[in-house]
């Protein structure tokens, strides 16, 4: 083999133009094929960080993915509200510690509106139990006070002190709009990578304000309140649409959810985040898959490269391999030379390509950080990450037998005549 | 008359396919240190000849030992082998790898065969030598093979054919591509090295007019009975 190598790298050196492409394919796909790996992986444990430290997700009894979904991720609508009587009681449970109530419905320019409480700034953990941390201004306190996610600030270029109508529901319809009540900035918050990014936080009594003069979805026609009499109705809310507990002590999680689910007064559900949102996550499964499959088609297209121009130049190669033959090179040498060469290429492929993506992670990670909220940290591979590579450098090696098998079957049959 | 370096006894050979029967050689032997030359029509079977010598092709049937070695007997391994020490073998054309300099074409057989990197001493004093005695200058020595004539290509060929002293030079056709006074010239250094390596040459050309430079001449229809007529 030791007399191989200096030979393979001559000839290596001497089709470099050729070899460098199949190179550069194969450190792309290997690029590709790790990025997507990491995104995954900044996917999902961005996904289980978007909460943290809530013990149980409470709301009235429906699906607890469903449930989740629209108390977490603010996405779906609540088809049905618990009422504000019990959330009252559950908020003076002697186990709970702390209780933030959550109603959703209207957005502002698809950004979904958040009414809460100020404990949700308080209380809300997000990552490892991170709390929620201001970037400018403070809770809001008067009732059309408004605290925007960073991504809704930086995307709508919003500042404290600015003005900010809401729309009902998901928005885009024509005169579901509350613009007779603007809301004024007061409160920007710092980026979490999580959904709370994307929210228009606003006081439950703002959220009951908005809603004075409507009536099943719609304003009222010739009804209208204007804002500084609102103040003189009942703003209490009626109704939320769920209410994130944390408990005094974690032990008691099941005891109260097993309260909460037997609670006569009204169907309630509460569900441990973690649990649900592993669900979801498994919901989100075939996605996954599918975006594996597509990292390993492109993988499969950088090796289907490699045996091309491999096969392809072999010809040319032929006069080459029967000269070696000829003063001494065995068919297996021949073999070996070409297998070495395609395992060699698929190895340094896979080096460059984990160098590549590193490279990347350290000049694009802060800005796919900051647009969407994917956490992709410079770091060595994971023990998954070089299963990957592994299985990538066999592939490559096993292919790269093709064309070693088939210059082996030719110096068999040129005998000594390089036959061109 | 001491043991026969060549010697084949009833060889009969034939390719897969409509050609049939190639080679059918009641008897040839070459004595050590010979310098044979082989001529006959093209398509006679001269280098399947060669290539039988050197046990690449395995006959039929019948006897063919080089050196004393039985070569059907031996695996296609030991063939190999058998060929890296003992057979320098140089081609009508495209004798030499490209990407390699003249230096490193000559040195080729020493990094595949032990015996001949034994043979050859110091290698690259052993290559200069020989390099100087084929008349390449040594400032030619470092170059791509690629920048040679085809001339000097041959000469390289023929320095790599020698190196490590084999005991048997096969030389297919090596100058068909030159004038004929580097014919002459090629054929004379040729002689002379094998001569000093103490080695066997047998040489293959259709040229009759090369037959001069040599003490036998062989025709190959005088000793294989298929004809190209039957052939
Ligand atoms: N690889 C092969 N497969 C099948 N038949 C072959 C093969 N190589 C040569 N032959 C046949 O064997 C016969 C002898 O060929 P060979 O190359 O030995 O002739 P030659 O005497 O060297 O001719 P030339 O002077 O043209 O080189 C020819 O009829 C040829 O068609
Ligand atoms: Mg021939």
């Amino acid at each position: 083999m030791t007399h191989l190598l200096p030979l393979a790298l001559r000839s290596a050196w001497n089709r470099r133009y050729s070899l460098g492409l199949t190179l550069l394919a194969i450190v792309l796909s290997v690029t590709l094929l790790l990025g997507i790996e990491r995104m995954r992986e900044a996917a999902r444990t961005g996904f289980g960080q978007a909460v943290s430290g809530t013990d149980l997700i409470v709301g009235a009894r429906s699906s607890p993915i469903q449930l989740v979904l629209y108390a977490v991720f603010r996405m779906g609508e609540a088809t049905q509200n618990m009422s504000w009587a019990s959330v009252e009681k559950l908020a003076a449970h002697p186990g709970v510690a702390w209780s933030i109530p959550i109603s959703l419905g209207d957005s502002h320019l698809g950004y979904p509106v958040v009414g809460t409480t100020p404990d949700y700034f308080e209380h809300f953990r997000h990552g490892d139990r991170r709390p929620l941390a201001f970037a400018e201004g403070r809770p809001f306190a008067g009732l059309f006070d408004a605290v925007l996610g960073a991504e809704v600030a930086e995307r709508l270029g919003y500042r404290l002190g600015d003005r900010v109508t809401l729309s009902h529901g998901m928005g885009g319809f024509a005169g579901a709009e509350h613009d007779d009540k603007p809301f004024t900035v007061v409160g920007i918050l710092a980026r979490t990578g999580t959904p709370v990014d994307r929210g228009v936080h606003i006081g439950l009594e703002a959220m009951e304000a908005i809603h004075l003069d409507w009536q099943g979805g719609a304003p009222v026609p010739g009804f209208s309140i204007p804002p500084e009499l609102v103040a003189k109705f009942d703003l209490k809310p009626k109704a939320v649409t769920a209410l994130l507990l944390g408990l005094h002590s974690r032990a008691g999680v099941f005891a109260m959810q097993r309260a909460i689910a037997d609670n006569p007064d009204e169907a309630l559900m509460a569900v441990l985040p973690g649990v649900a949102l592993a669900q979801l996550w498994e919901t989100l499964a075939v996605v996954e898959r599918a975006l594996l499959a597509i990292s390993a088609l492109v993988v499969a297209v950088g090796f289907a490269g490699l045996v091309a121009v491999v096969l392809a130049g072999l010809g040319e190669r032929r006069r080459e391999l029967a000269i070696l033959r000829a003063n001494g090179a065995r068919p297996r040498d021949v073999f070996a030379l070409l297998a070495l060469e395609g395992c060699a290429v698929t190895i340094a492929g896979a080096l460059l390509g984990t160098l590549a993506l590193s490279g990347l992670t350290l000049a694009v990670g802060p800005w796919i950080e900051a647009h969407y909220g994917l956490a992709l940290a410079l770091a060595l591979p994971t023990a998954a990450e070089l299963r990957l590579l592994g299985l990538v450098v066999a592939a490559g090696t096993l292919v790269s037998l093709v064309p070693g098998w088939r210059a082996y079957r030719m110096s068999l049959a040129d005998g000594l005549t390089p036959r061109v | 008359m001491a043991e026969a370096l060549i010697e084949l006894r009833d060889l009969v050979f034939r390719w897969p396919g409509p050609a049939g029967v190639c080679l059918d050689i009641p008897e040839f032997s070459v004595a050590a240190g010979e310098q044979v030359f082989l001529h006959g029509e093209s398509g006679g079977g001269k280098s399947t000849l060669l290539n039988l010598l050197a046990g690449v092709l395995v006959p039929a049937s019948g006897r063919l030992r080089v050196l004393g070695h039985d070569l059907p007997a031996l695996g296609a391994a030991a063939r190999d082998r058998f060929r890296v020490d003992h057979v320098g073998l140089i081609f009508q054309q495209f004798n030499l790898i490209p990407y390699l300099s003249v230096l490193d074409n000559v040195l080729l057989p020493t990094r595949f065969s032990k015996r001949r990197r034994e043979r050859a001493g110091d290698a690259r004093a052993s290559a200069a030598t020989l390099l100087g005695h084929l008349d390449l200058p040594e400032n030619l020595w470092r170059r791509d093979a690629t920048q040679l004539s085809v001339g000097q290509q041959q000469r390289v060929a023929a320095a790599r054919a020698l190196i490590g002293r084999p005991e048997l030079v096969i030389a297919d056709e090596p100058t068909s591509a030159l004038d004929a006074a580097r014919q002459a010239a090629f054929l004379d250094l040729l002689g002379r090295e094998c001569a000093a390596a103490g080695a066997t040459l047998l040489f293959v050309s259709h040229d009759q007019r090369l037959a001069a430079h040599f003490g036998r001449r062989v025709a190959m229809a005088d000793i294989n009975r298929v004809t190209m007529a039957t052939a």
